[in-house]
């Protein structure tokens, strides 16, 4: 079958693969990049397990070619912590137990990193209602939107602090 | 029914008031790794040379195979390998089962001769990669014959049905009728017979993560090594070793991390053989992970699906006196686990009710539909759901209240040993009614729904007492017969703790991986406890079925009783050594030193000690500064079994003690239900829980939630849906329903901790009940809000189109 060149920047790094037209970005990350922190849960577009950011917008990389993502930027859990520091939603989620099995962890984290990007101060029924794209089986969410809340606090002070000390 | 000691009940502890670890909501230590999506799933497996199987699925619900033909699949692009079933017959044996008769209905990895449900595996094809695997599967050719189909269990009951299993000559699998206590009595001076006919249709645990295993044969020593996200495998390692027809001592089943399970991946033998099949095949790793129509169609675990006939004997004034019970169970296909669900029926089939004589008939039919296996609860869920009915409608015939009816019944003295025999170890059924009461507002909202009346609105409060039992006897798997084929009373659970020359603390777990739950930080907390330490400075490793000391795994909320048990039997053996070894250096009497935050001092004189750590690099390093007969290293394990079971009696009028740790909890949900629509909409959700003392309240409330995300599912959501052709049609999340954060309400959690007189800390299992209790409180809400229209809805999940049939059906009737 044929292949095609994709050129993604995948966290902050271009890749280039070669790849049939019918692989899916998912699985062109977990299995070409070795970025397993993307998971695989419906392959069909409903449960939002495999939710990463293409261009800063969430979507589902298992109904997601490959060859789409072709000069995407695309950010993935790996791309969050800073080395040993963990993102504020990454330290929330452990703090509130925003997480048990952790399988549907890394999807709900980037859709919460676009969440928290299109309005910094959600209410939790605001963030209710932007989760409900992803399905989590273990936790009930409540505890999820504790997470994202409080995340979203820590880094609306965070922004806050390194505008001030610009100022 | 009485509190007196019949024997065989450990001696009743003290427990230790001053706990430091226990009792906290510490982060979890399994955690880091997952936020960083690191978590190390067996689809995230890859080993050199690996290759990828996928199975072609029956898309008959009952047919004869009349011939497949795999000779383009095999010269496609890629293949390696493909063994239809008939093939497979001959490289394994059937897979283990607990069922009444394996050998008349016998359950093999893939279908030979005849398919019994959509979704069965007939052949698998292993290729390069899962995409080549797939399009083999599109190649290879088979011809079947329809036979009739089956998807009603009490139609598959009746004389002259289609047969799903020739061999077994009926697709009764299991038939017997129990009586326990004074029934006849009960019923000839009961006032009033309440009566119901109730149904509960087929849902299940769906984890995120399918299940999938990596195996890897070697063909030089006959070897076999298994990653998989099932689990469970130690002490049943053989069954799966006989399976794959290689000595138990060759086969390795390592455990990994499971992304979800509730109950589904217990035991879950089918994808490790497949795996372990190919792998020997092809000479290379194969990996196999079910997509997600194999695990929806084809997973082996579907939940309970039952139709009940319930009487409850009653006295005018609310006094329950007896129940009988008389349940049709939808095992599907086959029949793994036997009736043990039953058994999880048994173990609280009165509830919290002083209810004492109990008749219970089950028969276990046997149709054209996925088989059941696991999911939260293991049918002890639906045994709290039909029971809360009963109690529901006998309060409302009687004219009682609901609070009144239970707080009439609750048994308040304990121990107390149930009718079946199983005992119920401690509880205050008051105080979680008071509890929840208070939490849920409930007399607010009793105004409100009064208010909501006049205004034409919908609202109800549904209120509900039961039970949550923790830690099974493997005895609730065979009392069913007279004459059991394994009558098995071993189910312990073992730790090995080494404290390394540093002093630093590694715990390994056998047969006890994670899936979802927190093995680690319940480990973690209580060796910290032990030895004053930081319980994130503890190392937790899993060992291998090969290696493994005896071990059940998780199952029916024993993990972290039985751990509990583990760690304490392993840490008293260490601090023995270390005592010793203490006193040695030390120039003391053992009997002079104490323990005290982290290590041995001499009572009364806290300058002269020895911590953990300076023991810990003696014992390692210096042999010769002891004794002759102490050896080096300081490590050590417990096998723990289970602390409480008794025998069943030969006529089984007395099943035993199997399910001795009981916890309670009240489900408070408040709903308004668009009587236009038939859309139920929670207002309010309340949920107290007693699972005796507390290890990480964070980490149990959890559960609370989740599970009752799961009962929410159940109740007004989730079914597998199949039709008359036993298609199944709810083969997709876009079919098969799960609640989003959208359903799912805030709750309101409370803790009441009634300590077990039994277990370490007075522990008890919590990591199901949510699941336990909200189908049955959600039902009850439903009827409550409805109940002025005459309408009480007697079958789950109540969908839209449910209600609207009951709303219509309760309107033509007073027309």
């Amino acid at each position: 079958m044929d292949r095609h060149e994709v050129t993604m920047i995948v966290n902050g790094r271009p890749s280039t693969v070669l790849v049939e037209a019918r692989k899916l970005l998912v699985d062109v990350l977990r299995e070409d990049l070795g970025l397993t922190g993307t998971h695989v849960g419906c392959e069909h577009g409903v449960c939002g397990t495999c939710t990463v950011l293409l261009d800063g917008r969430s979507i589902r990389s298992c109904t997601t070619f490959a060859v789409q993502a072709d000069g995407a930027q695309i950010r993935t859990v790996e791309g969050l912590a800073d080395g040993a520091q963990l993102h504020p939603l990454q330290d929330e989620f452990w703090d509130k137990q925003g997480l048990q099995c952790g399988y549907c962890t890394p999807g709900m984290l980037m859709r919460a990193c676009e969440i928290i990007d299109q309005n910094p101060d959600p209410t939790p029924a605001q963030v209710r209602e932007g989760i409900a794209s992803n399905l989590c089986r273990c936790t009930g969410y409540q505890f999820i939107t504790e997470a994202v809340c409080a995340a979203a606090a820590r880094m609306r002070a965070d922004s806050e602090s390194s505008t001030g000390a610009q100022a | 029914m009485t509190t007196t000691d019949r024997g065989g009940a450990p001696p009743v502890r003290t427990h230790k008031t001053d706990r430091t670890w226990v009792g906290k909501s510490i982060r979890r230590v399994e955690d880091p790794k997952f936020l960083r999506g690191r978590g190390g799933y067996v689809g995230d497996m890859t080993l050199p040379g690996m290759v990828h199987a996928a199975v072609l699925r029956s898309p008959h619900a009952h047919a004869r195979i009349t011939r497949i033909d795999t000779t383009a699949a095999l010269a496609a692009p890629g293949v390696h390998a493909v063994i239809t079933g008939a093939q497979a017959a001959e490289l394994c044996d059937p897979l283990p089962d607990f069922g009444p008769a394996p050998a008349q209905h016998t359950w093999r990895c893939l279908a030979v001769n005849k398919v019994r449900y959509v979704g069965e595996g007939v052949a698998v094809a292993v290729a390069d990669s899962r995409y080549l695997a797939e399009d083999a599967l599109a190649l290879i050719d088979v011809d079947y014959e329809p036979l009739p189909v089956l998807v009603d269990p009490e139609q598959a009951l009746r004389e002259g049905a289609p047969l799903v299993h020739e061999d077994l000559g009926s697709n009764c699998a299991y038939e017997r009728t129990f009586q326990f206590g004074d029934v006849d009595r009960d019923f000839a001076e009961a006032d009033v017979i309440v009566t119901d006919h109730l149904r509960w249709h087929r849902s299940g645990g769906q984890p995120l993560e399918t299940v999938g295993a990596v195996a890897d044969f070697d063909l030089a020593t006959g070897s076999l090594t298994v990653h998989t996200n099932s689990l469970s495998f130690t002490s049943y390692l053989f069954m799966v070793a006989g399976t794959m027809k290689i000595p138990n001592n060759k086969l390795d089943i390592r455990p990994m991390p499971a992304g979800g399970s509730f109950g589904s991946k217990l035991f879950a033998t089918k994808p490790a053989v497949l795996a372990g099949m190919c792998s020997r095949a092809v000479g290379r790793p194969v990996q196999y992970l079910e997509d997600r129509v194999d695990n929806i169609s084809n997973c082996d675990h579907h939940g309970s699906d039952r139709v009940y006939d319930v009487q409850l004997a009653v006295m005018r004034d609310g006094t329950l006196r007896g129940i009988k019970i008389d349940t049709v169970d939808d095992y599907g296909a086959y029949i793994q686990f036997g009736v043990g669900h039953h058994g999880n029926a048994l173990a609280q089939v009165v509830g919290p009710y002083r209810i004492s004589s109990v008749e219970y008939r089950v028969r276990a039919a046997l149709t054209n539909k996925n088989q059941q296996g696991a999911y939260r609860g293991f049918g002890s869920e639906v045994n709290n759901w039909m029971l809360e009915q009963m109690v529901d409608k006998a309060a409302r015939e009687l004219g009682l209240d609901p609070v009144e009816i239970r707080r009439r019944n609750f048994i308040r003295e304990f121990p107390h040993f149930i009718p079946t025999g199983n005992v119920y170890d401690s509880g205050d059924y008051d105080a979680v009614l008071d509890k929840a009461l208070e939490l849920s507002e409930y007399e607010h909202w009793r105004a409100e729904q009064a208010k909501a009346r006049e205004e034409g609105r919908y609202i109800g409060i549904g209120l509900i007492t039961a039970q949550e039992r923790s830690v099974f006897s493997a005895t609730e798997f065979w009392f069913w017969f007279d004459e059991p084929g394994a009558p098995v009373t071993s189910m312990p659970e073992s730790v090995t703790l080494k404290v390394d020359a540093t002093g630093g603390i590694t715990a390994t777990l056998y047969s006890c991986a994670f899936w979802g739950n927190s093995p680690e930080t319940m480990v973690a907390q209580l060796v910290a406890e032990e030895f004053d330490c930081d319980p994130h400075d503890v190392s937790i490793v899993y060992q291998g079925s090969k290696n493994g000391l005896p071990a059940t795994g998780p199952g029916g909320s024993r993990t972290t009783v039985m751990l509990a048990g583990a760690v304490e039997g392993a840490t008293a053996k260490i601090k023995a050594k270390a005592l010793r070894a203490a006193a040695h250096l030390m120039e003391a009497n053992p009997d002079d030193l104490e323990w005290v935050a982290g290590g041995y001092q001499v009572k009364g004189v806290p300058e002269q000690r020895k911590t953990l750590a300076e023991i810990a690099i003696m014992l390692h390093l210096f042999k010769h500064s002891f004794p002759e007969d102490m050896e080096s290293g300081l490590e050590d394990s417990k096998v723990f079994d289970h602390p409480y079971t008794t025998m069943p009696s030969a006529d089984r009028k007395d099943l035993g003690v199997f399910y001795p740790f009981m916890g309670h909890a009240c489900h408070v949900p408040v709903v308004e239900v668009d009587v236009e629509t038939g859309s139920v909409r929670f207002l309010a959700y309340a949920a107290v829980h007693d699972c005796g003392t507390l290890v990480n309240p964070r980490s149990l409330a959890g559960h609370i939630v989740g599970g009752t995300a799961q009962g929410i599912g159940t109740a007004l959501y989730e079914e597998f849906v199949y039709d008359d052709d036993g298609q199944l049609l709810a083969s997709s999340y876009l079919d098969y329903l799960m609640p989003t954060a959208m359903e799912v309400p805030e709750l309101r959690i409370g803790h009441h901790e009634t300590p077990s007189p039994y277990t370490l800390h007075g522990i008890k299992g919590g990591g199901e009940g949510g699941r336990m209790m909200a189908p049955a409180a959600i039902n009850v809400a439903v009827n409550d809000a409805l109940a002025p229209l005459g309408v009480r809805v007697t079958e789950l999940p109540m969908t839209p189109e449910r209600l609207r049939a009951a709303i219509r059906a309760a309107k033509a009737a007073r027309a």
